[in-house]
């Protein structure tokens, strides 16, 4: 997508009709693929994050294994459809590195130690791209560990604030994205408020990260309320 | 007529949620404490009483530990005894002194004539290292071979459940299907006899129901 | 064991190598040293050495900036300088780091991409910006992003003439106009450290990745590390690599 000309703000109104500080709608449900140990799915308007988790189980090769604690393995990849020009399939560099901060912003939360030599494998696929689509990502992948009985120190819990014509703001649609001033992914652990995933592009002044910090917890707590009732909800009714 | 639902009120925690004060008891698995406060570490139903704090996981593998009795498959004949697959991440070993009684020259002799590739043992797990290396042993009473019947693998925390009180569950379920039936600890379950079918069905709605009350009355019905 | 060693001194607030917390190794800077390169610097903080190279070559401009030169930043982590490097595509470290050096030059605007269009929608100049690990003894991504900015800085523009590239009859300086400096601040217990060798590498907790420009305001943000960090530290850290940007930036006159 490109920058384009128009105004992202006109009359305190995003150009989806959201208040600064409004998120997209969330649609949380766990358990949609029921091959895997765990699983989830997450939709922050239009991006579509789905989460799969197999294990633990034994890890091969077995020079890979550590004898005093388990690994995660995490594999962030984008569909070819999800975008507005096909993405080809596999890796590029950007899967490479989001794989990696994604599973250190899990890994963080995970109690590793209890599963030594065995692996925890994560996959995300994003779905459909509308913008913050690592943070969707990371929701989905915490309440696929949850669901596997993964056993973790809390929750983590994901969102992007940024700026936006002069204006600061939270979770970022595809086109805010792109002709965003600041665009800031923050994970934390949903109760414990430590920060286990932090990146940023664009141009801040301490203050302003300061103040955008601020915004990332307060929106990370909403959406781990939401996280916590879609666990929960899932073994109310049969 | 549509029946009205009960919301059920289940107490059910997730990971990094406050269960309780710590107060002198023992925190056991599923969940952990951070001083004085203890939390949840898995997705499931607490229980406090006044020895021990613990969390009964909804979902997750088997992780052994000693003495659990379980169902394995064998996989591999090895030189000194045979590798055994436990449903777990990690796969345990059934030494020729724990398996066979008596002496065997395990040069001269096949051990696949006593347990092969495929065979179904119940057995239990004799030693379990802070690396999970995994020792099984068959020297142990009510330890056999299964022979015929099927297995069928369910969430390991939810066997207790299965099994019931004193096995009053799993009786009736035996009971009314004719079946011989073993739940090992491990979350394997084997079943012989003439209704497999709905011991299967009887035993999958208690997987999936087992937290709710009035279950036994449920499944009582289901052979009405 | 050393990292064990590196860990306690640490805690009694001193250092493997006698350093203060806030010091980083000596650091030379030796730029233009690839005759063959557009641009080139030789990077040292302490043992660890980084050259990068700049090469510049006519490309078709991405579709969404038609009149902009194009930058690519890329690295490798090569075998010879350390025992943990393999042969092979990049992996996720370097790729990580290619990236992160990337944001800190991309958003800092150090490059006047406008003024790489040669023809508008056709023709522009791409920067390629080559990271080579030389020595691996802790801290590659500053070290990198530095050894970056100094060889941009002075990186000379080739002439075109009847549409060919003559090389090494340089035109004109590249058009390079801030100088962002890029600040790892590590946590180690609750003590912050910065310029980790790789003993101490090794035992850190956490790591913020800091690209501060010439006005103090800040280009990029990197968390890595395997452990979390609080929320206040962000702010911690932050004071600390804009203080210790300032003085690396000096380097650079």
């Amino acid at each position: 997508m490109a920058k384009t000309d128009e105004k992202m703000i006109v009359n305190g109104k995003r150009i989806d009709d959201r208040e600064l500080e409004e998120t997209r709608p969330i649609t949380i449900k766990v358990g949609v693929v029921n091959r895997a140990t765990g699983s989830a799915s997450v939709r922050f308007g239009n991006t579509e994050a789905i989460a799969s988790v197999y294990g633990p189980r034994e890890l091969f090769p077995r020079w890979m294994q550590e004898s005093e604690t388990g690994i995660l393995r995490c594999r962030y990849n984008m569909a070819p459809f999800s975008v507005d020009d096909r993405k080809s399939p596999g890796p590029d560099r950007r899967s490479v590195e989001l794989s990696k901060v994604i599973r250190l912003a899990l890994e963080q939360a995970t109690f590793l130690e209890d599963f030594p030599k065995a692996t925890i494998d994560v996959f995300i696929e994003i779905l459909q791209a509308d913008g913050s689509t690592r943070v969707t990502g990371i929701n989905a992948a915490s309440l696929a560990l949850a669901d596997a009985g993964v056993p973790m120190k809390d929750l983590v819990t994901a969102c992007s604030v940024g700026k936006i014509d002069g204006k600061l703001v939270v979770d970022l649609n595809g086109k805010e994205d792109n002709n965003s001033e600041i665009d800031l992914a923050f994970a934390m652990m949903g109760t414990k408020k430590k920060v286990t995933l932090l990146q940023m592009d664009g141009i801040v002044t301490k203050a302003e990260l300061v103040k955008l910090i601020k915004l990332a917890e307060q929106t990370c707590e909403k959406i781990y309320e939401m996280q916590k009732k879609s666990l929960k909800e899932k073994f109310k009714r049969v | 007529m549509t029946e009205a639902v009960k919301e059920e009120k289940v107490d059910v925690v997730v990971p990094g949620e406050f269960i309780s004060e710590k107060a002198g008891r023992k925190v056991g698995q599923g969940a952990y404490y951070e001083g004085e406060k203890v939390f949840a570490e898995v997705l499931g139903i607490p229980r406090i009483n006044e020895n021990e704090i613990f969390v009964i996981p909804l979902s997750g593998v088997y992780v052994p530990d000693v003495d659990d009795k379980v169902i394995g498959c064998i996989k591999a004949v090895e030189i000194s005894g045979w590798s055994v697959d436990i449903n777990s991440p990690y796969l345990a070993f059934l030494p020729l002194s724990e398996g066979v009684a008596g002496f065997v020259d395990s040069h001269k002799d096949d051990l696949s004539r006593f347990f092969d590739v495929g065979d179904m043992i119940f057995c239990k797990i004799s030693k379990c290292t802070k690396s999970k290396t995994i020792q099984v042993s068959m020297r142990v009473i009510g330890a056999k071979k299964l022979y015929d019947g099927i297995t069928i693998k369910v969430t390991p925390s939810k066997i207790p459940r299965i099994i019931g009180k004193n096995g009053s569950m799993i009786s009736l379920i035996k009971q009314k299907t004719v079946c011989d039936i073993i739940a090992g600890q491990n979350g394997v379950i084997w079943i012989r006899g003439e209704d497999k079918a709905k011991a299967i069905e009887a035993i999958l709605k208690i997987e999936r129901e087992s937290h709710r009350i009035g279950l036994t009355e449920r499944i009582e019905g289901m052979f009405v | 064991m050393e990292e064990r060693y590196a860990l306690e001194l640490i805690e009694k607030n001193k250092r493997i190598d006698d350093r203060k917390f806030e010091d980083f190794r000596p650091i030379t800077i030796e730029q233009g040293i690839i005759q063959k390169a557009e641009g080139s610097a030789r990077v040292k903080l302490g043992d660890t050495e980084i050259i990068a190279g700049v090469k510049m070559n006519i490309g078709e401009p991405f579709s969404d900036t038609p009149n902009e030169g194009i930058l690519i930043v890329n690295s490798e982590f090569t075998p010879l300088a350390s025992p943990d490097f393999e042969s092979g595509p990049p992996g996720e470290d370097a790729v990580e780091l290619s990236r992160v050096v990337d944001r800190g030059l991309r958003e800092s605007k150090c490059i006047e991409l406008e003024k790489l269009c040669i023809t508008p929608g056709e023709k522009v100049w791409a920067v390629f910006i080559d990271i080579h690990i030389i020595n691996h003894q802790g801290n590659l991504l500053d070290c990198a992003a530095l050894a970056a900015i100094a060889a941009l800085l002075k990186a000379k523009m080739p002439k075109i003439v009847d549409e060919k590239i003559v090389r090494e009859d340089y035109e004109k300086d590249l058009p390079v106009v801030a100088k962002p400096i890029t600040i790892t601040v590590c946590k180690v217990g609750d003590k912050f450290i910065v310029d980790p060798i790789l003993e101490e590498e090794n035992i850190l907790d956490s790591k913020l990745t800091i690209a501060v420009m010439d006005d103090d305001r800040i280009c990029a943000l990197q968390k890595q590390g395997k452990r979390e960090f609080d929320i206040d530290d962000i702010e911690k850290m932050v004071n600390i690599a804009i203080k210790k940007s300032g003085e690396l930036r000096k380097l650079l006159d």
